[in-house]
């Protein structure tokens, strides 16, 4: 059975996008191990409830890892401590007792904050909007088997495309940079047959975005690679580059 | 007794033999030509499967599409947790599969209580999606020969799944999230993220457009369309908790019920099987391991009293338990389909152990889900690659080793297959509004089997809705674009601010989830897995009472006129408490135990579900008669023409 555990909680706190931020300190008591993260801030939004204090905002959904919609900076780390696994899959069994834990939102230029712990991604979506799709309507389409495609390559269409657009990899990076979440999307599609007729376009629509957005440049420290919750591997960097270098070289 | 209305209602089931009435009614059907859709708008709330896909296709198709998500982005909407895979009667695998077939599990599953048109329809379109997923480079599970792959799923004896790993909801949205990005591209598709829909606007008799609040600002918000869309999803959170995500909500389809549209079989909610067991009343939700899992873990709990206790008590470790003390409960007594018996009959058998005193946890809700035998069979490698990222899911959470131990599971509520009621053309009994995905009633009966939900969803939102819609929106060429002045949007508007007021203004010293935990509580002992007389009336009773601390304790600190998650829940629970009286009377309504659902009093001896077709095979439509007042109960007759109804049997 899990122990359960007290400690400090130092939370950033954000009135709005132009508001000044501050932590505030929370005491935290007699938590189960096996609380999960968001769990723990459940209770400490209820006890503020309690209190008639407006409870921390955080964005958070599905709680099973996948919608990418959690996004906390816990002791330094885009989803705290654990490797692969978002702050939603975090559990308190990681943490000691009387520990301090500290928790920020994303930072970075292309993140504003929204409030407390929330910050706005749409930049994300502006990225994807520019070229991150195949360009066909609904309907008509050749049969599913009409081109086989090699296990392996499927396999690593599907590595990439498992990214889940949390923006830990912008959060990570000394830069901002945005090129591993771009350059999963890009080589997943380069790689199919289906995604390889507009890979030229697609990869210059979607760097030009990223760029005009503000997010900046990758010096290859692999902090992205390293606390990215799908484990996505930044040889999709590399690819995004050969990419865009041979969509240019046609120019 | 529900007072019974006698409209007769129409589902505008087209004529001619079953496998022709999809294809006449698209020779028939009224088009709008492309000049004309470039003046007609569409409003589709919701950016799931069925949400994105219509609006991407609607979009595609030349209409003004404006889409609602609740999320900061649609690609978070929650069919992105969708594990096991998608359905479609391609036969790939030479196994016997077709359409009929497909058609025949679908309504067979659904207990006999889906209409046949419908489904028949869903399995016709079921193939296309998957052509469509693999041209927008959904990377589909792949042969070595580079041809895709299939797994099998509950209630089914063919391989008909397709998936990417056990992600498969993420690529399918991430696909349909890819073709609405495409729109937006294209200038068709305007979304509104973080906004949520708390009203729909209704103009002489039809839905001219919504009421939604921006979740950011605060503001409430007007918008006017040719037609609307309701693409939201299920009400499982009525139950606090559930596999769906934290924001799921029934509330868009409580506001269309509460204008008029009927809200279809309420009381069918599907208890998933898989479920990691309750731990602790500070859990905010269940997690689901995926059906796909069946395939290969064998379900067990032990044969002999004492060891469960032992196993309860920690005194035993279930890999101490010899193979002859196992009692593998569904190859026993489903031997045909063994283990991947449906949804509802999994669950049930589960709860029948667990109340015997056979659980085998802490609390004694729980069975074993055991990957010994595969592993033994085909090696951990095989295993590994075949359900990794679920066992890695499942060790970070239960913080044991599931390729060393078996896995512990309780069935939990998963999906909703009632919703608000739709015709053939998907249409609610509103003109002009329309329902698609789980937030409608229609395909899946009493029942939905396993990796249907993403089939219809998209069925749905790429190959139904884009054709039907255009039967509606034919006849409104003439009418210009709304103005949001008019007084029907000033009065909704109106009374969604003066709700929002009234929740400010309780002050009183409740957190909203402390309530809805309340609420949670009632349902899921007295409107769960089994139910009764006696329970559903005492949970009418009990919801009042939730409601009267909603009303009267309820605290909702901060402003209304800015980003407020509390105020934003307490709207949610409001309509959870409407729609858990709505699935008590509807459950009340029906003395007859079918699919999910299940009255104690209507079972046959070896204690399977006991269906009363004479009296019951019909579709209950409620209709909303105002706050506090009984709704009325409409009868949609349904006529089995093609399939000869029996009582279901997965034993042999």
């Amino acid at each position: 059975m899990d122990k359960n555990i007290s400690f400090t909680l130092k939370v950033w706190r954000q009135r709005g996008p132009k508001a000044k931020g501050a932590f505030e300190t929370y005491q935290m008591k007699d938590i189960p191990g096996d609380t999960s993260f968001l769990e723990m801030l459940d209770i400490l939004n209820e006890q503020l409830v309690n209190e008639n204090k407006e409870p921390i905002a955080f964005d958070h959904d599905c709680r099973e890892g996948i919608c990418g919609m959690c996004s906390l900076y816990v002791n330094g780390h885009p989803h705290g401590p654990a490797t692969g696994a978002t702050t939603c899959q975090l559990y308190m069994r990681r943490f000691k007792d009387g520990d301090t834990i500290t928790v920020e939102p994303w930072r970075s230029a292309g993140f504003p904050v929204i409030r407390d712990l929330m910050v706005d991604r749409t930049a994300f979506d502006k990225i994807q909007q520019a070229g991150g799709y195949v360009s066909i309507n609904t309907g008509g389409m050749p049969d599913a088997n009409a081109i086989p495609i090699g296990k392996d390559i499927a396999e690593e269409a599907m590595d990439a495309a498992a990214c889940i657009g949390c923006g830990a990899c912008v959060a990570a990076c000394k830069n901002g940079s945005a090129m591993l979440f771009v350059s999963a999307k890009v080589s997943q599609f380069a790689l199919l047959p289906q995604g390889k007729v507009e890979a030229k376009k697609r990869v210059k629509a979607m760097v030009a975005k990223m760029d005009e957005l503000g997010f900046g440049n990758c010096t290859n420290t692999r902090a992205c690679e390293a606390e990215c919750p799908k484990c996505v591997s930044i040889s999709n960097i590399a690819r995004l580059n050969r990419e865009f270098i041979k969509a240019k070289l046609k120019d | 007794m529900a007072k019974i209305s006698s409209v007769k209602v129409d589902s505008k089931i087209p004529e001619g033999p079953l496998a022709e009435k999809w294809t006449n009614y698209k020779a028939h059907q009224k088009l709008v030509n492309p000049a004309n859709k470039r003046k007609l708008d569409i409003i589709v709330v919701g950016t799931g499967l069925a949400g994105a896909s219509a609006a991407a296709s609607l979009g595609a198709m030349g209409f003004n599409v404006l889409n609602f998500c609740i999320q900061d982005s649609p690609r978070r909407a929650h069919s992105i947790a969708a594990q096991g895979g998608i359905n479609a009667a391609k036969n790939y695998q030479n196994d016997g599969d077709s359409v009929y077939r497909l058609f025949y599990d679908t309504i067979k599953g659904g207990d006999y209580r889906a209409r046949e048109a419908n489904v028949h329809r869903l399995a016709e379109v079921s193939g296309a999606i998957i052509d469509q997923c693999v041209a927008q480079c959904v990377p589909f599970a792949r042969e070595y020969g580079g041809l895709l792959a299939n797994r099998s799923f509950g209630g089914a004896q063919v391989s008909r799944t397709f998936y990417a790993r056990g992600q498969t909801g993420q690529q399918l949205l991430l696909g349909a999230y890819s073709a609405l990005n495409y729109q937006v591209n294209q200038g068709t598709v305007k979304l509104y993220t973080r906004y949520e829909m708390l009203d729909v606007v209704i103009i002489d008799g039809r839905a001219r457009g919504i009421i939604a609040r921006n979740l950011v600002t605060g503001k409430v918000e007007r918008f006017a369309a040719h037609a609307v869309v309701i693409g939201t999803g299920g009400y499982g959170n009525t139950y606090f908790l559930s596999t769906n995500a934290m924001g799921s909500n029934g509330s868009a389809a409580l506001q269309c019920y509460r204008k008029g549209a009927w809200f279809a079989n309420p009381c069918y909610a599907q208890i998933h099987p898989t479920c990691i067991p309750v731990h602790g009343d500070k859990q905010s939700k269940l997690t689901l391991m995926s059906e796909s899992l069946r395939n290969d873990g064998r379900i067990w709990v032990p044969k002999k009293l004492e060891d469960a206790k032992a196993l309860q008590e920690g005194r035993k470790h279930p890999n101490d338990i010899p193979d002859e003390d196992r009692d593998f409960y569904l190859e026993r007594r489903y031997p045909a389909f063994g283990n991947l018996v449906p949804r509802d009959v999994a669950s049930r058998a589960a709860k029948e152990r667990c109340d015997k005193g056979f659980g085998v946890n802490n609390t004694g809700l729980a069975v074993f889900l055991d990957f010994k035998y595969a592993i033994q069979r085909l090696g951990e490698d095989v295993v590994r690659q075949r359900y990794g990222n679920l066992f890695d899911m499942y060790e970070e959470i239960a913080d044991t080793n599931p390729y060393k131990e078996p896995m512990m599971i309780f069935p939990a509520i998963h999906y909703t297959m009632g919703g608000i009621w739709v015709d053939y053309e998907l249409q609610t009994s509103i003109p002009g509004l329309f329902a698609i995905g789980e937030a409608n009633f229609s395909d899946h009966g009493a029942n939905r089997l396993g990796a249907s939900a993403l089939m219809q969803g998209l069925a749905d939102g790429y190959f139904v809705l884009p054709y039907t819609i255009q039967n509606y929106l034919a006849d409104q060429i003439q009418v210009p674009r709304f103005s949001t002045d008019a007084p029907e949007f000033v009065e909704a508007e109106k009374a969604v601010n003066d709700k929002i007021a009234k929740l400010m203004a309780i002050k009183g010293t409740r957190s909203v989830d402390s309530i809805h935990k309340e609420l949670g509580l009632v349902m899921w002992d007295n409107v769960g897995m089994a139910r009764t007389k006696e329970s559903l009336e005492k949970a009418l009773k009990e919801i009042d009472r939730v409601e009267k601390i909603f009303w009267s304790d309820l605290r909702i600190p901060g402003e209304a006129d800015t980003l407020n998650i509390e105020l934003e829940k307490a709207l949610r629970l409001l309509d959870f408490i409407e729609i858990g009286r709505l699935m008590a009377y509807d459950a009340l309504n029906r003395e007859e135990s079918c699919g999910g659902h299940f009255r104690e009093e209507h079972q046959t001896e070896e204690g399977e579900a006991k269906r009363d077709d004479e009296n019951f095979s019909y579709v209950a439509c409620w209709k909303y008669t105002g706050q506090g007042q009984e709704p009325e109960l409409l009868k949609e007759d349904l006529n089995y023409q093609y399939i000869k109804v029996q009582q279901r049997n997965y034993k042999n």
